[in-house]
């Protein structure tokens, strides 16, 4: 007897669908296994993991606020992702959009400016996260550079500069030497949607982002450009796309993207700047836009169950003594069973009787 | 009925009667998921018999040949090795038992000299110079001079098969399988490599000799076995049968006459090439020098040649795939072209159909609509302010479904799940419902049934007919026969000054495909006559 993975003639729906259930299921069996090896109860585990955080109001504001920049990236990536162009550095672009949004905060603190400053701080962040995603896009374009290995360096550069600019410069003179800025003046800030919680615009503007991208995707010559250029490259320069041209494009608009994020998360939840601003949304937007078949609504419910997973590893910290180190653990076992299933998509699985022995219509 | 009484006495008796066959199939059987690739096959192959296996594309050839050398494991029958029962673990074993095989597309390394290919391609142990020496010697014994030392790039198609033969020869065969070797060779070539087959049969050796070629199969072969969908159809004796009749068991029924082209005019010169140059963008690829001609509305201009002497290339500039710095020397409906994008040029009314269907002419895994958004975005209303208009797409797949009869198991299916000849009727069918003024295709009935062939040169003929000029690339000299009222050839990246249809014998062209007689000149000229 033999397992065989056999090529379908047509890939299946159902399975494309089906397979990051069957990834989220095989990740919680592996989790299981792994708490009982920590030495913790596994069920409690779970609980604390996907259960508690979906029974209290704070920590359903708190999902959705995780869930945003997670998003608003993974819907920039999975552009890129379709059109063959791999961006792996956005949580740089993230952090410079940040960064630069956060300039105009810090300049203007305590003047009388009026009402301009968030909508220009969200238009600079963007335009700074497209400018530097677009350094690996013309270093691929023009030389031939690997755009996986400059982008993610361009990370490193991104967090030193940060880094710098709040220890240095933008450091705010009463606070007590700690690195950071002075918390944003209320017009520097994204408003919160409701009173008193946790929820903010940057909510909404992720969800219109998905919105947006169903429809580029789904309706557009661009977006159908995108996906050829993706899908077959000798198809599309015969079709008349411009394969680098598309490489520049995704790279702009997921560069924005990501700097969009960057600076919501920084004048949203945060209130300033400072080092540490993400617990690497960037890295974990690759997982969300894969888990979310780099579709758009699929990247919707991919981040908010991966907003699951930070507020869950928290609460399972705070509860049960379990390492906050645990979800990158998940994250990373739930990316590797995405991309096994995934192959489920154009294979099946077929039982063959022992072969050659075998008479006609077994085999 | 002859026919029936060979099917019931399907060995051929006679000469062989009382000795063992070198080689038998017992209820060979392939079976990939539901496709049944090989149904319960039976052949047998003598000493000193040259065996034809006919059959149309996807009739079962390749993957009998395959499980006879070990490539592949059969699911269910035998092979029968002089007698004995074996089961081939893979092809090393079955070179060491003495079967050897030439493949249709050579493995051979461009970068490395002939000796290295060969070397890289044996099993023993023998040292390079020992290796080299033989080669040599093997190679002059057959006549099939090659220079050990030349770096297989430098080499034609036609030589690079050589290689292949003298490497297969070198480990003593007593068995040799060759698919489709004449493909690639020109009429002349095809020549020699029969008289080299003739005496490796004298030798007593057996050849497996796939094909498709009727005449090529009725001149060279003692035997046929013709194969269909997977099935044995029949085993005969192909001297004693008509190239229709083989035919007729080949496709399973008449093949539509392709109705040649009655009172065709020629109108304006609709697409132009002057004095194309152009350096080769990769590697050891061919430089197009100095190509001119001029096609007219109405007419269809047929280009021959061996492949790899720069047809891929003249599509690619023709298509606009790669871009021209001088404006002048392509010229489409009177527009000079030479620097427009693909895109553009659809605009001023040309399109194109290339070789390779899966990748090429259409993105595998997208639905067949998107296929006819591909090259119908530019100019077919099927897009609005951006927007793609769904409706029209599926609205051109229900067309050339109809049109051109492409079968298919639902509405809008990925294309890689059609069949070769339905994918490319709909491909072709794609270019033809945009009533285009110029269409350029490639090799329109590669791999392609041979009722998908008829269809297609029809709709080539009847395009002609209502005003469009065509170019044909093919290397069919007798596709270009049928349907081309020109026909040149390309040698080394140059075209040959275009002789009328009537003119063009199996001879001359063949002379042209092995490059004598060029006049670079004359075909320069001709344009500006």
């Amino acid at each position: 007897m033999q397992l065989v993975l056999e090529k379908r003639t047509e890939r299946s729906n159902t399975i494309a669908l089906v397979s990051p259930l069957i990834a989220i299921g095989l990740t919680i069996v592996t989790m299981t296994i792994l708490f009982a090896i920590l030495g913790k109860n596994p069920l409690l585990a779970l609980h604390a993991y996907f259960i508690a955080p979906l029974t209290d109001g704070y920590s359903l504001q708190e999902i959705a606020v995780k869930a945003t920049p997670l998003v608003m990236i993974a819907i920039g990536l999975a552009l890129c992702y379709l059109a063959n162009a791999w961006n792996i550095g956005a949580e740089g672009q993230f952090l410079i959009g940040a960064v630069a949004g956060s300039w105009i905060a810090v300049k203007t603190q305590g003047t009388d400016a009026g009402a301009w400053v968030l909508p220009a701080m969200l238009v600079l962040a963007a335009a700074a996260g497209a400018l530097y995603a677009l350094i690996p896009a013309i270093c691929k374009v023009k030389f031939g550079a690997s755009e996986i290995l400059t982008s993610l360096m361009l990370v490193y550069v991104a967090d030193l500069l940060l880094d710098y600019l709040v220890r240095g410069p933008w450091r705010d003179p009463n606070g007590f030497n700690f690195p950071t800025t002075a918390e944003f003046d209320p017009v520097a800030t994204v408003p919160l949607l409701i009173e008193g919680g946790r929820l903010h615009l940057g909510s909404i503007i992720a969800l219109l982002v998905v919105a947006a991208a169903a429809i580029l995707l789904g309706r557009t010559i661009k977006g159908f450009e995108i996906r050829v250029v993706g899908a077959a490259p000798r198809a599309a320069r015969f079709g008349g796309f411009n394969a680098n041209q598309l490489v520049i494009l995704t790279f702009a608009v997921s560069g924005a993207l990501a700097g969009l994020a960057g600076i919501i998360e920084v004048a949203g939840p945060v209130g300033h700047l400072q080092p540490g601003i993400s617990p690497g949304y960037g890295f974990t937007a690759i997982i969300v836009a894969f888990l979310g078949r780099l579709n758009p609504l699929g990247i919707l419910i991919a981040g908010l169950f991966l907003a699951l997973t930070f507020i869950g590893g928290e609460q399972a910290q705070i509860a049960m003594k379990i390492p906050l180190d645990v979800t990158k653990v998940f994250q990373g076992i739930l990316l590797f069973y995405v991309l096994a299933c995934d192959s489920l998509i154009l294979y099946r699985f077929k039982l063959v009787l022992a072969n050659r022995q075998v008479t006609r219509g077994a085999g | 009925m002859p026919a029936l009484q060979r099917m019931l006495d399907p060995t051929p008796s006679g000469p062989h009667s009382g000795e063992s066959p070198l080689l038998r199939t017992v209820g060979l059987t392939k079976r990939y998921g539901d496709f049944l690739a090989n149904d319960s096959i039976d052949i047998d192959v003598w000493p000193k018999e040259i065996h034809a296996l006919l059959g149309e594309n996807g009739a079962g050839k390749s993957t009998l040949v395959k499980a006879i050398y070990g490539l592949i494991q059969p699911s269910a029958g035998e092979i029968r090795w002089q007698g004995e029962r074996i089961v081939l673990s893979g092809p090393a074993e079955a070179r060491s038992r003495g079967i050897g095989m030439v493949f249709q597309h050579f493995s051979l390394f461009d970068n490395l000299t002939v000796a290295e290919n060969v070397a890289l391609g044996l099993d023993g142990k023998e040292s390079f110079k020992d290796m080299s020496a033989r080669l040599e010697q093997v190679s002059k014994t057959y006549g099939l001079p090659l220079d050990p030392k030349r770096e297989v790039w430098q080499l034609s198609v036609g030589e690079r098969q050589r290689i292949e033969i003298v490497r297969a020869l070198m480990q003593d065969p007593k068995f040799l399988i060759l698919d489709e070797p004449t493909a690639v060779l020109t009429p002349q070539e095809a020549d020699q490599l029969f008289v080299v087959l003739e005496r490796l049969k004298a030798e007593g050796r057996a050849i497996l000799y796939i094909s498709h070629k009727l005449e090529e199969v009725k001149r060279l072969c003692d035997t046929a076995t013709i194969l269909r969908g997977g099935r044995k159809i029949q085993t005969c004796n192909p001297r004693l049968e008509t190239a229709a009749s083989l035919a007729r068991m080949m496709v399973g029924g008449e093949i539509k006459e392709v109705k040649p082209a009655a009172g065709r005019k020629t109108t304006i010169p609709r697409l132009v090439v002057n004095d194309l140059t152009l350096a080769p963008d990769e590697a050891h690829g061919v430089r197009l020098a100095h190509i001119s001609f001029e096609l007219k509305g109405g007419e269809i201009l047929g280009i021959a040649g061996v492949a790899g002497n720069g047809q891929d290339e003249l599509f690619a500039a023709l298509s606009g795939e790669r871009l021209s710095k001088d404006p002048g020397t392509i010229v489409i409906e009177g527009v000079a072209a030479g620097h427009l994008s693909i895109t553009k040029r659809r605009k001023l009314g040309a399109a194109f159909v290339p070789e390779e269907r899966l990748g090429h002419g259409t993105a595998p895994r997208m639905k067949l609509s998107e296929n006819a958004l591909l090259t119908g975005h530019a100019a077919s209303g099927m897009v609005n302010h951006g927007f793609i208009d769904t409706a029209a797409t599926l609205k051109t797949v229900d067309k050339a479904t109809e049109t051109f009869d492409v079968r298919k198991a639902k509405r809008d299916p990925e294309a890689a799940s059609l069949s070769g000849g339905n994918l490319q009727k709909f491909i072709v069918g794609r270019e033809i419902l945009r009533n285009p003024a110029v269409l350029v295709v490639s090799q329109p009935t590669w791999g392609v049934d041979a009722g998908a062939a008829a269809v297609i040169r029809q709709a080539l003929l009847d395009l002609a007919t209502a005003g469009a000029a065509v170019l044909v690339t093919s290397q069919d000299l007798d596709e270009l026969a049928e349907i081309a009222d020109r026909i040149a050839v390309m040698f080394h990246g140059r075209l040959s000054a275009p002789l009328e249809a009537s003119e063009a014998t199996r001879e001359k062209l063949g002379l042209l495909m092995g490059g004598s007689s060029l006049e670079p000149k004359e075909a320069a000229h001709a344009v500006g006559a």
